[in-house]
């Protein structure tokens, strides 16, 4: 039982994740990338920023964010390694 | 012998010394060690050589090259080779570590019970490599050629030796270790220039931050918008918006790149050499900071090169360089064939345009772009001498992490797996050296010889990750009662489309001439291109495993109870075999 609440917050968060990770890169990077160049980020129109910057960062801050909540997760249920 | 190649001898020689003091230093004993480095690699230097497992000679050279001609259409290799970081670190790498075995076949044979299975993950793996080992080899005979004027054939020698020593001697654990300091070298080489060029067109030294900056000549012009005007100018499309193919096939190319990158069995391996499941999520993290530092930078190095060019040819509008006047880089470059200039109005001068008719840039190779930036930029020598050793480190590294890929799955799952079961452990890291061997004979002889299709095999390579691999292991983890049948029938169905449309659009095993369908946009499938349909695969994989799981019913109960342990990562075991 303790292992299938401690899938389930799990299926929770990547759910989570994977919508940013989708917004972020085939969201404002692809889809709304007209749109968003009206926009102006300095001399980036901010869909192009999207694309070639801003989805990268993104990224980067994702899986970090997810690491630590599972750190936290694999506590509260005591699995941790 | 002229100053810049005494530099270039001192840093490529003085790497290469670097890299086998570090392997003699690294030897492997067992086959834990050769195969995951014992297990016990922190996940911050995991994250280190997964960076250089992953910038190949493609990442370090083409890259940048294919952005500046491409310009937001090449956000999608930006976007492909690192958000399938996110896959890995989120759906993959935390519980295959927790499974604990030493390769990919092995995990995919555990989980689906069926030697069929592993036979299949083994070809799947083999071609993948193959295709990306060929690409490293050509990079270190023309880095060799170009900048140390030594014979093509010569130079790809002299790359094989040096993998030969480290890889062979040190498996998993040389690798390791040589694959963190190349990483050192290779981002150095790579930013550095990109810092002073930075400076040169902005005055800001961050390139992410000059991409997006006025330029220094007191103008107050954004660069992008420089770009944009100067390229339009010539006929050519706006630079920040031109979509290569349209929408649908950007998303598509993106979304397969992302799963292909996930797929690619050489880097879900290097996720097998950190002690737990906990590590392995975390050393995805710091493996997507350091491939960031060099992609965030790349879109930089790919405009300001394409700037530069522009400005070299046309430094006024309307007055164009004479072609006697042009510069030693441009000499040099046409030596190699790989710019071509023809005055096809016979006036002197050059001129550069969309309209094939009066362009006279007849041929500007992408892959210069890296490797000519510090020339026309006017570097320093030394830094040119750099640029050349980064690239050496790039191709070397990745070219190590896939022959240890190729050896581990064919003495480890075909030889011990299925056809010596009883192979002890000292023969079976004899067999993984002189398979590496093997491998490494057969990659310099493709190098030497690339077959007419080297080119269109990336698209297979990656179609092949993404249409087989990632979804059979996603299942795997995700659903429970996926069944050893299914997932058979998913991944040879996957398989099995992705390279159907390939070979009718790039002939029959990419020969000239076979492709019954041609080559051609009107016939792609909703206008999605070749090298961007290995998304479709997966999804065909995905449909065919579930259909036919839902007609022969479920795993047996000990296999689900293996996912459930999987998931759950309390108790990581040390990587053993058996």
């Amino acid at each position: 039982m303790k292992e299938k609440t401690y899938w389930q917050e799990n299926l929770r968060l990547i759910a989570i994740c994977l919508v940013i990770w989708f917004v972020v890169s085939y969201g404002f990077g692809i889809l709304l990338v007209e749109p968003l160049n009206a926009i102006r980020l300095g001399g980036y129109k901010l869909g192009f920023w999207f694309a070639q910057q801003g989805s990268i960062y993104t990224f980067v801050g994702l899986i970090f964010w997810y690491s630590s909540k599972m750190n936290a997760l694999d506590e509260k249920y005591h699995v941790e390694d | 012998m002229d100053e810049l190649k005494l530099y270039t001898y001192i840093a490529v020689f003085g790497s290469f010394a670097m890299y086998f003091a570090i392997a003699w230093w690294a030897r492997a004993g067992s086959t834990s060690e050769f195969y995951v480095a014992g297990g016990n690699i922190s996940p911050m230097q995991n994250g280190m050589a997964i960076g250089a497992d992953w910038m190949s000679a493609a990442s370090f050279i083409s890259m940048a090259g294919l952005i500046a001609f491409l310009g937001y259409g090449g956000s999608v290799f930006l976007m492909g080779w690192t958000g399938g970081y996110v896959l890995l670190a989120l759906l993959l790498a935390p519980y295959m570590r927790k499974h604990g075995k030493f390769t990919v076949p092995e995990f995919i044979f555990d989980r689906y019970y069926s030697k069929t299975a592993r036979v299949v993950a083994v070809v799947c793996l083999i071609i993948a490599s193959l295709t990306y080992i060929i690409g490293q080899m050509k990079g270190v005979g023309v880095a060799f050629s170009r900048f140390l004027e030594v014979d093509y054939g010569l130079g790809l020698g002299i790359g094989m030796g040096v993998v030969w020593v480290y890889a062979v001697l040190g498996g998993m654990k040389g690798i390791t270790y040589t694959q963190i300091a190349q990483y050192v070298v290779l981002i150095f080489a790579y930013t550095i220039p990109a810092v002073f060029i930075s400076l040169q067109l902005t005055g800001n030294p961050i390139p992410q931050l000059g991409l997006g900056s006025t330029l220094a000549d007191g103008s107050g012009v954004y660069l992008l918008d420089k770009l944009d005007a100067v390229v339009t100018e010539l006929g050519f499309n706006e630079y920040t918006t031109d979509n290569m193919g349209g929408t649908l096939n950007m998303f598509a190319y993106t979304m397969s790149l992302m799963i292909g990158t996930a797929g690619l069995p050489h880097v879900i391996m290097r996720f097998f050499t950190v002690p737990s499941a906990k590590a392995a999520r975390s050393s995805a993290g710091y493996a997507l900071v350091f491939i960031a530092l060099l992609y965030t930078v790349a879109p930089a190095v790919g405009a300001m090169a394409r700037l530069n060019l522009m400005n070299t040819i046309e430094p006024v509008a309307g007055q164009n360089m004479e072609y006697a006047e042009r510069p030693q880089w441009f000499k040099d470059w046409e030596k190699t064939g790989l710019l071509k200039f023809e005055d096809k109005n016979g006036d002197g001068k050059i001129q550069y345009s969309a309209d094939k008719a009066t362009n006279e840039m007849v041929k500007i190779d992408r892959d210069i772009m890296v490797l000519a930036n510090p020339a026309i930029a006017n570097l320093p020598n030394w830094v040119i001498a750099l640029v050349a050793a980064g690239g050496l480190a790039a191709a070397l590294s990745t070219a190590a992490g896939l022959l240890l890929a190729i050896s581990s799955s064919i003495s480890h799952d075909l030889m011990k797996g299925i056809i010596v079961p009883d192979l002890s452990e000292k023969n079976e890291l004899l067999s993984s050296r002189i398979v590496m061997t093997i491998s490494i004979l057969i990659a310099g002889y493709l190098g030497l010889h690339p077959p007419g299709f080297a080119a269109g095999t990336v698209a297979l390579a990656f179609g092949l990750a993404a249409s087989s691999i990632f979804p059979a292991l996603m299942m795997g983890i995700f659903s429970k009662t996926m069944s050893g049948t299914a997932a058979v029938a998913g991944m040879c169905s996957g398989i099995g489309i992705t390279m159907l449309y390939v070979f009718q659009h790039k002939g029959i095993m990419f020969i000239q001439g076979t492709s019954f369908l041609g080559d051609m946009g009107p016939n792609w499938f909703f206008g999605i291109s070749p090298n961007a349909f290995g998304v479709v695969g997966a999804i065909v994989n995905f449909t065919v495993a579930f259909v036919v799981l839902k007609v022969t019913g479920p795993a047996p109960a000990h296999i689900q109870q293996m996912v459930e342990n999987m998931r759950t990562p309390g108790g990581t075991a040390a990587v053993h075999a058996h």
